[in-house]
C-alpha cells in the first residue's frame, strides 16, 4: 500500500506541475508580452483555464495532505526549515489566486482592472520561482536541522546558487507549459503563431537555465551531473527529451498543438525521472550526508492502508468528474440560449 | 508580542479569516439551488438572475475561501510543526476525504459558473446542488479534525509515543458530531442572515424591490430555519463540553468555584485574580440545568482544575457571552418572522421587521467568530488537549512576528478589496439585470 501512496504523491507532483505550471505561466506569458499584445493573451488563456483553474490547484493540497499524513516528518522537517520561501509562495499563491477571481468578478471594469493585472502577473512569476527553489533546496544538502545560528538553519537552507538557477528553469519551464498549451486553444493562425515564438523563446531560455543550474550544482557541489548522467536510465531519459525537441520544435513551427502538448508533457516527465529517480527513495537530502526516506519515514502502517484507501475512493469520485469538466470545456462550444 | 502568541495571532487570524469564507462557499450554493430550481420551474427571469448574481458571490468568496485554505494546510506545518509531526497522521484521516470532497466542489462549481447554456438544464442544475452538498461535507471533516483536537482518540499515548494510531476512529471522536452539528448550522445561519440583511438594505432604498424582495425570501428562510435550530445544537455542545472539557465549560461560565446548583452567569467582568465575577447577573441552578440536565447536578469550576491547565477566562467568557447573546438575538428575529408569515401577513410590508434584518446583517458571522474563539481558547493550554501543550508545538524559527505582521497585513487588504466587490457587485444589480437594456453575457 505504501507504493499505491508514493505513486499518487508523484503523480500530485507532477499533474501540479503540468497543469498548475501551464496555469502560472499564463501570468508568466503575459509579463513577457508587450503591453499590446497583453489583452489578447489574456482572453485566450482565460477561456482556456477559467473552467479548470480551481481544480488544477487542488494538486498542491493534495500533495501536502499525503506528505502530512504519510510521511509526516519529512513534512514537519520542510515546514521548519524551509519556512520562508514556503511563505512566499503562499503569499504568491494568495496574490495570484485572489487577484485572478477579481478581475473575472469586479462589476465594473475600470481602473482597478489595471492593479488586479499587474498583482497577477507579478505573482505568477513569483510563485513557481519560490517553488523551483522549495524543490532544489530539498536535494541540495543546504537543509541542517543540526544547525545554530539562524542564518544556517532558515537562510542558508534555500539561498544559494543552485536553488535560485533552478526557481528561473522553473519559470521557463511554466511558461513554456502555458504557451504550448495555448496553441490549441486558439482558432487563429496569427495567435497560434504568437504562441509558438512565446514557446520556443520559453524553450531557449529554459535550455540556457538548465546549463546555468548544471554550472551552479558545481559550485554548489550538488551531484547532479551524476544523478543524471551517473547510469543508464538517466542518460537514456535525457537522450529521449533532447531528441523529442526537435520534433517539439516542428510542432511549434507547424501549429501542430497534439505533438506539442504530448512532447511538452514527455520533455517534462523526462527530466522530472532523470533528476530524481537515482536519490529515490530519499527525497529530501540533509547536510552532513543524512536524508528523509519515503521508506524509512513512512508513518504507521495502518495510516498508510488508510491513506492509500482514501485516495483510491477518492479518485473514483474525482477522475471521471475531472476528465468530463475538462472534455466538456474543450469539445462543447455555447449553445445559443 | 513573543513569538508564541504571534504565532497564536497567526494561526488566529488565518482561520478567523477562512471561517467566514467557508461558511459562505458552502452555504450560498444551498440558497442559490433553490433560486435555480424556481426559475427552471417557473421560467421568472427574476430567480435566474438571482442565481447569475448569488454565483458571482459564491465565486468571489469560493476562491477566496479555497486560497486562505491553501494557505491554512501549509500553515499548520510552518506555524506548528511538532504538532503536525504527531497528529498529522493521526487526524489526518478527515483532511484526505476533505480533499476529494473540496476537489468534487471545485469541479462542480467549474460545470456551474461556466455551464449556463452549456449542458442539460437539469444537469446544470445538479451541478449547483454537488457544490453545495460537497461544500457542507468538507465544512464537516474539517470541523472533524478539530473536534479530534478537543477529544482525541484513535491512538495510544505511551511514554510520548503515539502508538496503534487508527484513523478512523480519530475521525468519530466524541466531539466531531457536536462540534460539526453546531458549525453548520452556524454557517446557514450566518451566511442567511447576512445575505438576507443586504437584500433587506436594499428594500429598504427601494432599489430594484422585485430583484431583492424575492431574494430576501430564500435567504431569510435559510437563516431562521437555522437560528431556531441553533439553540439546540448549542444544548448538544454544551452538555458534551461539560462531560469532556470541564476547563473550557469552566471559562465559558467565569464558574470559578465547584458547586451544586450553580448558578448561570450572564455578562460580568471576570476578576481572575479574586477568582470572582462583578457585575453579573445570575439564575441560581440554570447552570447546573445546562452543563448535566438537573439543577441540583454539581459543576466543576475552576478550582478543581490546577492552574496551569487553565484557559484564559476572560476571552473565553466575553466570546461566549457574544455567540449566546447575538445567536438569542437572531432567535428572535426568526420567531418574529414566522410570526409575520403565518399571523401577521401585513407586517411583511412594514419597514421595522426590513430594519431588524439589516442591522442582523453582521450577527451571524459576529457569533461565528465568537464562538470559534471559545472552542479554541478555552481548550489552551492543550493544542492536543491533555496530551500535547500548544508551547511544545511551536516552530522553532524566531521571528514569526514579522510572518504575522506580513499575514495581517495581506488578510486586512483582501477583506477590503472582497468588501468592495461586493459593493460593486450589488450596486451593479439595477444594470445588470435590467432586461429593458441590452442583454449582457454574464459568464
Amino acid at each position: 500500500m505504501l507504493y499505491v501512496v508514493i505513486v499518487y504523491l508523484w503523480a500530485a507532483i507532477l499533474l501540479y506541475l503540468l497543469l498548475g505550471g501551464a496555469d502560472f505561466g499564463a501570468g508568466i506569458i503575459e509579463f513577457f508580452t508587450s503591453r499590446n499584445n497583453r489583452g489578447r493573451t489574456r482572453k485566450t488563456m482565460y477561456q482556456a483555464i477559467g473552467p479548470v483553474w480551481e481544480a488544477i490547484h487542488m494538486w498542491l493540497i493534495i500533495t501536502i495532505v499525503i506528505l502530512f499524513v504519510g510521511f509526516p516528518k519529512i513534512y514537519a522537517t520542510l515546514s521548519v526549515y524551509l519556512h520562508i520561501p514556503l511563505t512566499a509562495m503562499l503569499l504568491g499563491i494568495i496574490a495570484r489566486g485572489t487577484a485572478f477571481v477579481f478581475r473575472n468578478y469586479d462589476a465594473v471594469k475600470d481602473d482597478m482592472q489595471k492593479v488586479y493585472n499587474r498583482i497577477f502577473i507579478y505573482s505568477s512569476v513569483i510563485t513557481p520561482f519560490f517553488l523551483g527553489i522549495i524543490a532544489a533546496s530539498t536535494v541540495s544538502r543546504n537543509v541542517d536541522v543540526m544547525a545554530q545560528d539562524f542564518l544556517h538553519a532558515y537562510i542558508f537552507s534555500w539561498l544559494n546558487w543552485f536553488s535560485v538557477t533552478v526557481g528561473f528553469f522553473t519559470v521557463c519551464i511554466c511558461g513554456f507549459l502555458a504557451a504550448g498549451y495555448i496553441i490549441g486553444e486558439t482558432d487563429s493562425t496569427e495567435d497560434r503563431q504568437f504562441f509558438a515564438r512565446k514557446a520556443k523563446w520559453m524553450i531557449v531560455s529554459a535550455v540556457l537555465c538548465g546549463v546555468l543550474v548544471f554550472l551552479a550544482s558545481f559550485k554548489e557541489n550538488v551531484p547532479l551531473a551524476e544523478w543524471v548522467f551517473g547510469k543508464a536510465p538517466g542518460i537514456f531519459a535525457i537522450a529521449a527529451a533532447s531528441l523529442s525537441l526537435p520534433f517539439l520544435w516542428y510542432g511549434l513551427t507547424h501549429g501542430k498543438a497534439i505533438i506539442v502538448r504530448l512532447l511538452g508533457g514527455f520533455e517534462i516527465c523526462m527530466i522530472l525521472f532523470a533528476v530524481t529517480y537515482r536519490h529515490f527513495p530519499n527525497i529530501v537530502l540533509l547536510k552532513g550526508g543524512g536524508h528523509l526516506s519515503l521508506i524509512e519515514h513512512q508513518g504507521q502502517e495502518k495510516v498508510i492502508i488508510s491513506l492509500a484507501w482514501a485516495l483510491l475512493i477518492g479518485s473514483i469520485f474525482i477522475l471521471p468528474a475531472l476528465g468530463y469538466l475538462m472534455y466538456s470545456f474543450e469539445k462543447k462550444k455555447p449553445r445559443e440560449a | 508580542m513573543d513569538d508564541f502568541i504571534a504565532a497564536r495571532s497567526q494561526m488566529a487570524l488565518s482561520l478567523g479569516f477562512h471561517i467566514i469564507f467557508a461558511c459562505i462557499g458552502m452555504v450560498m450554493p444551498f440558497f442559490m439551488a433553490v433560486a435555480h430550481y424556481i426559475w427552471l420551474k417557473t421560467g421568472n427571469e427574476v430567480y435566474r438572475d438571482i442565481t447569475k448574481a448569488w454565483s458571482k458571490g459564491v465565486a468571489i468568496f469560493f476562491a477566496t475561501g479555497a486560497v486562505s485554505g491553501t494557505v491554512l494546510s501549509f500553515e499548520l506545518g510552518l506555524l506548528w510543526p511538532k504538532f503536525m509531526e504527531h497528529a498529522g497522521p493521526i487526524f489526518g484521516m478527515p483532511f484526505s476525504l476533505e480533499g476529494t470532497a473540496f476537489f468534487i466542489e471545485a469541479i462542480a462549481l467549474g460545470f456551474f459558473l461556466y455551464g449556463w447554456n452549456r449542458f442539460n438544464r437539469w444537469f446544470h442544475w445538479f451541478t449547483g446542488v454537488v457544490v453545495g452538498v460537497s461544500g457542507l461535507v468538507s465544512g464537516i471533516l474539517v470541523v472533524a479534525a478539530n473536534a479530534w483536537m478537543n477529544s482525541p482518540a484513535g491512538f495510544d499515548y505511551v511514554n510520548g509515543q503515539y502508538l496503534n494510531i487508527d484513523p478512523i476512529k480519530a475521525m468519530f471522536n466524541v466531539a466531531w458530531f457536536s462540534q460539526a452539528l453546531h458549525m453548520s448550522i452556524a454557517a446557514f445561519a450566518s451566511t442567511g442572515f447576512a445575505v438576507a440583511g443586504i437584500h433587506a438594505l436594499m428594500i429598504l432604498r427601494k432599489s430594484h424591490v422585485t430583484f431583492h424582495k424575492r431574494a430576501f425570501r430564500i435567504s431569510a428562510v435559510f437563516a431562521t430555519v437555522a437560528a431556531l435550530l441553533q439553540p439546540l445544537s448549542g444544548d448538544i455542545s454544551a452538555k458534551d463540553v461539560a462531560k469532556r472539557q470541564p476547563a473550557k465549560l469552566a471559562a465559558m461560565e467565569a464558574h470559578f468555584k465547584t458547586e451544586e446548583n450553580a448558578a448561570l452567569i450572564l455578562g460580568g467582568i471576570p476578576d481572575e485574580k479574586e477568582k470572582k465575577v462583578n457585575y453579573a447577573i445570575e439564575i441560581p441552578g440554570a447552570l447546573s440545568f445546562l452543563a448535566h440536565g438537573n439543577f441540583h447536578a454539581e459543576v466543576t469550576g475552576l478550582d478543581r482544575i490546577p492552574e496551569e491547565n487553565h484557559p484564559p477566562v476572560a476571552i473565553t467568557h466575553y466570546a461566549f457571552q457574544v455567540m449566546v447573546g447575538l445567536g438569542t438575538v437572531m432567535m428572535l428575529i426568526s420567531v418574529l418572522y414566522y410570526i409575520t408569515i403565518w399571523k401577521k401577513k401585513s407586517w411583511l410590508e412594514k419597514r421595522w421587521l426590513l430594519k431588524l434584518f439589516a442591522i442582523a446583517t453582521p450577527m451571524g458571522f459576529i457569533a461565528v467568530e465568537a464562538g470559534w474563539t471559545v472552542t479554541e481558547v478555552g481548550r489552551q493550554p492543550w493544542i492536543i488537549y491533555g496530551v500535547m501543550r500548544t508551547v511544545h508545538a511551536v516552530t522553532p524559527m524566531p521571528g514569526i512576528l514579522y510572518s504575522f505582521y506580513i499575514f495581517t497585513a495581506v488578510y486586512i487588504s483582501l477583506s477590503c478589496i472582497v468588501a468592495f466587490l461586493l459593493y460593486r457587485q450589488i450596486s451593479m444589480v439595477g444594470k445588470l439585470y435590467d432586461h429593458s437594456a441590452e442583454p449582457i453575457n454574464a459568464i
